[in-house]
């Protein structure tokens, strides 16, 4: 092995013999478009919704439901899809982000959350992860569009203006601490103080 | 009944009791038919006819003003003063109690739910919202800002009590 490795070593160290230095150039350069290209395409490929939805994890569960709310539907037909939210735009972040996603191919190919109720059950986990990954960049994805510089806050309800001006400014709570839950269903959570875990395992009637 | 024999005998293939009724509610004299309409017409439907479908008002937008609503009478559920589009309220998640929570109410300044959300039906009160209790819209509902479809005449007890009492010992007119 480690012979091989050093002949290798050797022919990469090696000038070239017959190449011509232009052909070297030029022709690294050339392929070095296509494989980029190639590589590009196929990574803008996977930043679809179209490529989103065709599992049907995705299709028969989150798309559904975004499909009711205002990011997809609503008066002036501006809409989110699904790596709007989802994929960073930053090209570092989502060369980071898409190979986490790695781990959604094991899932999708082993069934991890292929039916319904696989889905119920681990819809707490994989919400959390959102949330974590929402609050750890600041809502990040929620800003590309929902910019705080450019809300005009007379345009809004009293109480959003009250929150955000005073929330939102000081930077004491971020997009997805308040807005959880605005473009799928919520799991069930056992947050404290929001009263809402007892009616999953006290909901028997009296 | 009688009518609805004779239009069997001019038309004899009727196709079933729709049809037989269609016809009949067209084939009265021409007063019968403007005399019915008239009586008939519902704040609800216009003068649409019977057969044809209406056309339903343009939805509104929820009142979202935040300013609580004076309740009509005393065990009135008050309305809602703000919206709720796309609340979800289901066996897994309550968003009104985001806000509306005993625990939540110091930071959201939200209207806490009284104490009798927290009764079971034998009047115990539990430590969490009793579940008769947990869907909010049963009772508390958003509001419109519509011109009413119908005439609504319900005076609260105090513009009643108010009143002078009326001269004579007659009954109140219900």
């Amino acid at each position: 092995m480690l012979q091989l490795l050093k002949r290798y070593w050797v022919v990469v160290r090696r000038p070239a013999r017959y190449f011509s230095l232009g052909f070297l150039t030029i022709g690294g350069f050339v392929a070095g478009i296509v494989f980029w290209g190639a590589f590009n395409t196929a990574l803008e490929l996977t930043n679809t919704e179209t490529f989103c939805i065709s599992c049907h994890e995705m299709r028969d569960n989150v798309y559904v439901e975004l499909q009711s709310t205002i990011h997809y539907t609503n008066r002036s037909g501006v809409r989110a899809k699904c790596p709007d939210c989802h994929v960073p735009h930053n090209w570092t972040d989502k060369i980071a982000r898409k190979m986490q996603a790695s781990n959604e191919v094991w899932a999708k190919i082993f069934g991890t959350v292929s039916t319904r109720e696989k889905f119920e059950a681990a819809r707490l986990d994989l919400a959390q992860h959102e949330w974590a990954r929402f609050k750890a960049n600041d809502s990040l994805e929620c800003r590309n569009c929902h910019a705080y510089d450019y809300m005009d806050f007379t345009r809004q309800s009293a109480r959003a203006a009250a929150a955000h001006s005073a929330l939102l400014a000081s930077g004491e709570r971020t997009c997805i601490d308040c807005h959880k839950g605005i473009a799928h269903r919520l799991p069930a959570l056992p947050v404290p103080g929001t009263d809402v875990k007892a009616h999953t395992s006290d909901a028997t009637p009296r | 009944m009688r009518r609805e024999n004779r239009q069997g005998l001019i038309v004899p293939a009727l196709r079933g009791w729709v049809a037989l009724a269609s016809l009949c509610l067209l084939a009265g004299t021409a007063t019968i038919a403007n005399a019915a309409t008239d009586a008939l017409t519902d704040p609800l439907r216009g003068s649409t006819p019977i057969l044809d479908e209406s056309q339903p008002p343009p939805l509104q937008n929820q009142e979202n003003k935040d300013v609580r609503r004076v309740r009509s009478h005393p065990m009135q559920p008050p309305t809602i003063p703000h919206k709720i589009d796309g609340y979800q309220l289901d066996k897994s998640v309550n968003r009104c109690l985001f806000c509306h929570a005993r625990t939540r109410i110091e930071e959201t300044k939200a209207i806490p739910l009284s104490v009798t959300h927290y009764m079971d039906r034998d009047g115990t009160v539990r430590g969490d919202v009793s579940p008769r209790r947990y869907f909010c819209t049963q009772c508390h509902v958003p509001q419109d800002e519509v011109k009413p479809l119908v005439d609504n005449r319900f005076e609260d007890f105090d513009t009643v009590a108010k009143r002078p009492p009326p001269k004579a010992a007659a009954p109140a007119k219900r």
